[in-house]
């Protein structure tokens, strides 16, 4: 496959991704990754400085779906939504490998808006057996390591 | 100061929620509690393990150097430049031989002496200082440190009482019981929050709302009040622990009817509750905290400080450390970075923390005469054998109205 296909399948990926959380389609965040998988939400210091910990850390598919589910049944949290902006990925050096910035637009309940979170996923993709492209890894490197409040929804 | 104090009767049970509102108040709490007779959580020991190595913290809103000293001694002092008041230091931390001030270079040692200043005695003979300047009579506020256990506390005043008295034996001993081996840092994040600092540290200290609030736990039974435990607080307020124990055996209907009872709620992926007993005590909760704004977190193996930072009247921010040990193995290791799911800015249970005390700051707004009920299990501050208590949160306002004479 070609570079430009690369892009164009990690580009719609992407997009894709950002739709479903965007539309609160949560319950169909967890299936852009493979069963086993790493998806981690960390800050730039704490990736520079190696540090293992996130701030949410998964490491199955089952994982991820546990949090949409306590964040439908069991969570308290004011009602909001996200607006992701995804650039365009830069392919690694490693086969799969990829990076491409974001920008997260916060929108609460009562109409207030704030730049939530800017930063760079970070990912590992793999195609499986269904032809369908996935997140192995996706490490989210937030610029900042200060969060307002709350990050109840993925990023 | 002038504070409507008829308003707040004498006691433990009543605050009014001017305390978290008055810009008169917040001032006071800067120089009489942060500034005050009390110990800061400044930092960790291994921050600084190195002579010249150094970490930007805050007693309140003053900022504040921490150095390790040529001679291995951990120091402090005001991060701000006797000449015009600009920050010594601009990095969270780093090495160096001394510190010099960006602005016009003048020089400190690592304890914080003024060494040298820039152009002294003037260019081509002419400007520079009077002769009659000395060195010696200018230097940042020097602030008293001590090292507990790894953590490093500091205070303004030369009169208070060492730290392990302060905290008291009972909470010191609980201190040590997670800080017993060499930590080390496995994150670092900062939570804003939009409230008072008071307002967390209630929560902290309020042993009463957890497995109500907070659904993730009472229904994986990682809490509930029916589950042994309880709460010791130090004779002067100062310091609390709090304890609970594991699950009991069976289902419990002393939740039955109330929001977090929901026993169909099942994780996919339960392996981000294993944990491991790693004190050998059956205490699979400990929640400390030492006043004014330090917090010692053992959930399961879910270690943290956290420390509070008040950034206006109704902001603060949390800044929080999650540590492991130096010798982990890689399995327990593992188990940590899962079980810090449930704390942080994302986490399954500090995501409300967070989020609450912005709900009591709005809830308020309008109320500052008003008092809060905090009488649940009594009238006074003592350690309890249950946690269906507010004892520790009255220990808290003890301690406060203590240093605040209020």
């Amino acid at each position: 496959m070609n570079d430009a296909d690369t892009l164009f399948r990690l580009s719609s990926l992407n997009a894709a991704y950002a739709a479903a959380i965007d539309a609160d389609r949560l319950e169909d965040w967890p299936n852009f990754f493979t069963e086993k998988c790493l998806y981690k939400v960390t800050s730039a210091d704490n990736h520079a400085k190696g540090y293992a910990a996130g701030i949410i850390y998964a490491d199955t598919q089952a994982m991820l779906r546990d949090r949409v589910q306590s964040l439908r049944v069991a969570n308290i949290y004011e009602r909001q939504r996200y607006r992701h902006i995804v650039g365009m990925p830069v392919l690694g050096k490693e086969p799969g490998t990829s990076e491409t910035s974001f920008v997260v637009v916060r929108t609460m309940r009562d109409g207030k808006m704030e730049l939530f979170a800017a930063g760079v996923y970070l990912d590992r993709t793999v195609t499986g057996t269904d032809g369908v492209l996935r997140f192995h890894e996706r490490i989210v490197v937030c610029d900042s390591g200060r969060f307002d409040t709350l990050v109840a929804i993925p990023l | 100061m002038d504070l409507p104090q008829a308003t707040w009767p004498a006691g433990l049970t009543r605050v009014p929620y001017w305390v978290y509102q008055d810009p008169d108040v917040a001032r006071a709490e800067q120089s009489k509690v942060f500034e005050g007779p009390t110990w800061n959580y400044l930092c960790l020991d291994i921050d600084v393990p190195n002579a010249g190595d150094y970490r930007t913290t805050v007693m309140g809103a003053m900022p504040v150097v921490v150095a390790r000293a040529e001679d291995g001694e951990v120091v402090a002092f005001e991060n701000r430049c006797v000449h015009r008041g600009a920050l010594i230091c601009l990095e969270d931390g780093g090495n160096v031989k001394d510190f010099h001030c960006v602005y016009h270079a003048w020089r400190y040692d690592l304890r914080g002496n003024l060494k040298s200043v820039a152009f002294r005695h003037g260019v081509n003979g002419k400007g520079g200082m009077d002769d009659s300047f000395r060195l010696e009579d200018h230097r940042p506020r020097a602030i008293r440190v001590t090292v507990l256990h790894g953590l490093v506390f500091g205070t303004l005043d030369p009169d208070a009482p060492d730290i392990e008295t302060y905290i008291g034996p009972e909470i010191t001993a609980r201190l040590r019981r997670v800080m017993h081996k060499k930590v080390e840092i496995i994150g670092r994040f900062t939570q804003a929050l939009p409230n008072n600092w008071k307002l967390y540290m209630e929560n902290v200290r309020d042993t009463y709302h957890a497995s109500l609030l907070h659904l993730f736990f009472t229904t994986f039974r990682i809490t509930r009040l029916s589950a042994g435990g309880g709460v010791m607080v130090g004779e002067n307020g100062v310091a609390h622990a709090s304890a609970t124990m594991g699950a009991p055996p069976t289902a419990d209907t002393s939740y039955a009817g109330i929001r977090s009872d929901n026993d169909g709620f099942r994780l996919d992926d339960p392996s981000l509750l294993d944990s491991q007993d790693e004190f050998h005590d059956g205490i699979q909760l400990q929640i400390l905290s030492v006043f004014p704004g330090f917090v010692l977190q053992q959930i399961h193996n879910a270690i943290a400080v956290r420390q509070v930072v008040p950034t206006g009247i109704d902001t603060m921010d949390l800044h929080w450390t999650y540590l492991g040990y130096a010798d982990d193995p890689p399995e327990l290791r593992a188990m940590r970075l899962k079980q810090a799911n449930l704390v942080g800015p994302a986490g399954f249970v500090s995501m409300e923390d967070g989020a609450v005390g912005g709900f009591v700051q709005r809830g308020v707004g309008t109320a500052e005469n008003v008092l809060s009920v905090v009488e649940m299990g009594g009238t006074t501050a003592d350690t309890a054998d249950t946690r269906a208590t507010e004892a520790s949160v009255r220990g808290f306002w003890k301690a406060y109205r203590g240093v605040m004479g209020l």
